[in-house]
């Protein structure tokens, strides 16, 4: 039943990234790109989202358990450091530099497009090389 | 600033917004999750017992979506300007960055917002920051 509910889940939102426009990387950049002839509509995604989300959150606060009975697992985390700002910041490059962020990313590579896959492959590296610099790691950082 | 009215969606960008919201809202409630997709793709390279079936029930359902969204309309596809070494290097920063972060577009920015998260908004303020600046370097300094 998770697992059906996540495949779910994961359908409606990619339904909902191409149907904001967020799937396509020039109208991400056209969002970006504030001092060019700006596309303001990955705004009024945020803003349809986040107004489903406030109250759905609401609900999903004062619940200990799932509706389907699935322990709460919602992030505990408070501290804003360097690695939440740092990482954030590495990340909005790499955003900008292509358009792409993981979600839209793995839609397009639904797509069958090979750029997407290329990103993919390359942001798949991006994660092993952070595994690998955190196996280094003395102390265990909690990741959200 | 200009508003380029041509590019901008309002609607379809809302309507996909409201999708996602509802995606999320899905997880949170059914599954007591964050729809991350950094977290959920980033977790893969860490297997743990129990904890694989539902990311990748989670993934596949975004790379099925196109699939679903073909079924009733033309597929819009993706603009992907950037070139192998842009998306490689795109890739490797969005890899690195978001697991640093602990999160990209989805998991801080609209997952997080909506749980009011001070952390998640600085992580957001970071990334669409550094998004928006090198968009502005590269269009409009360099000239890419």
């Amino acid at each position: 039943m998770y697992i059906l509910a996540s495949f779910l889940a994961g359908l409606v939102f990619g339904v909902g990234l191409i149907v904001s426009g967020m799937a396509n990387p020039a109208k991400v950049l056209g969002f970006l790109d504030l001092a060019g002839r700006w596309d303001p509509s990955l705004a009024l995604v945020m803003a349809g989202a986040i107004s489903v989300g406030l109250i759905s959150f609401a609900v999903a606060k004062r619940r200990t358990q799932s509706f389907l009975g699935a322990e709460m697992k919602l992030p505990k985390a408070r501290d804003i450091d360097r690695r939440l700002v740092g990482g954030g910041l590495l990340f909005g490059i790499g955003w900008g530099v292509a358009g792409f962020c993981p979600g839209p990313a793995v839609v397009a590579l639904g797509m069958g497009e090979a750029k997407a896959l290329v990103f993919v492959v390359a942001m798949l590296a991006g994660m092993g090389i952070f595994e690998l610099l955190e196996r280094r790691r003395p102390r265990q950082a909690l990741a959200a | 600033m200009t508003i380029d009215w041509n590019a901008f969606t309002p609607w379809f960008s809302l309507a996909g917004g409201v999708l996602i919201g509802i995606a999320a809202a899905m997880f949170a409630l059914l599954n007591g999750r964050i729809a991350g997709i950094s977290g959920v793709l980033g977790g893969l390279l860490k297997p743990v017992n129990g904890d694989v079936a539902w990311r990748v029930a989670f993934i596949l359902g975004l790379v099925v979506a196109p699939l679903a969204y073909a079924l009733f309309s033309d597929l819009p596809r993706p603009e992907i300007d950037a070139g192998t070494g842009a998306l490689v290097l795109a890739g490797l920063l969005v890899g690195i960055g978001t697991r640093y972060g602990s999160g990209c577009t989805s998991g801080h920015g609209v997952c997080g917002l909506s749980r009011l998260s001070p952390r998640s908004l600085a992580a957001t303020l970071a990334f669409m920051g550094a998004g928006f600046v090198t968009v502005y370097v590269t269009r409009h300094l360099f000239g890419i």
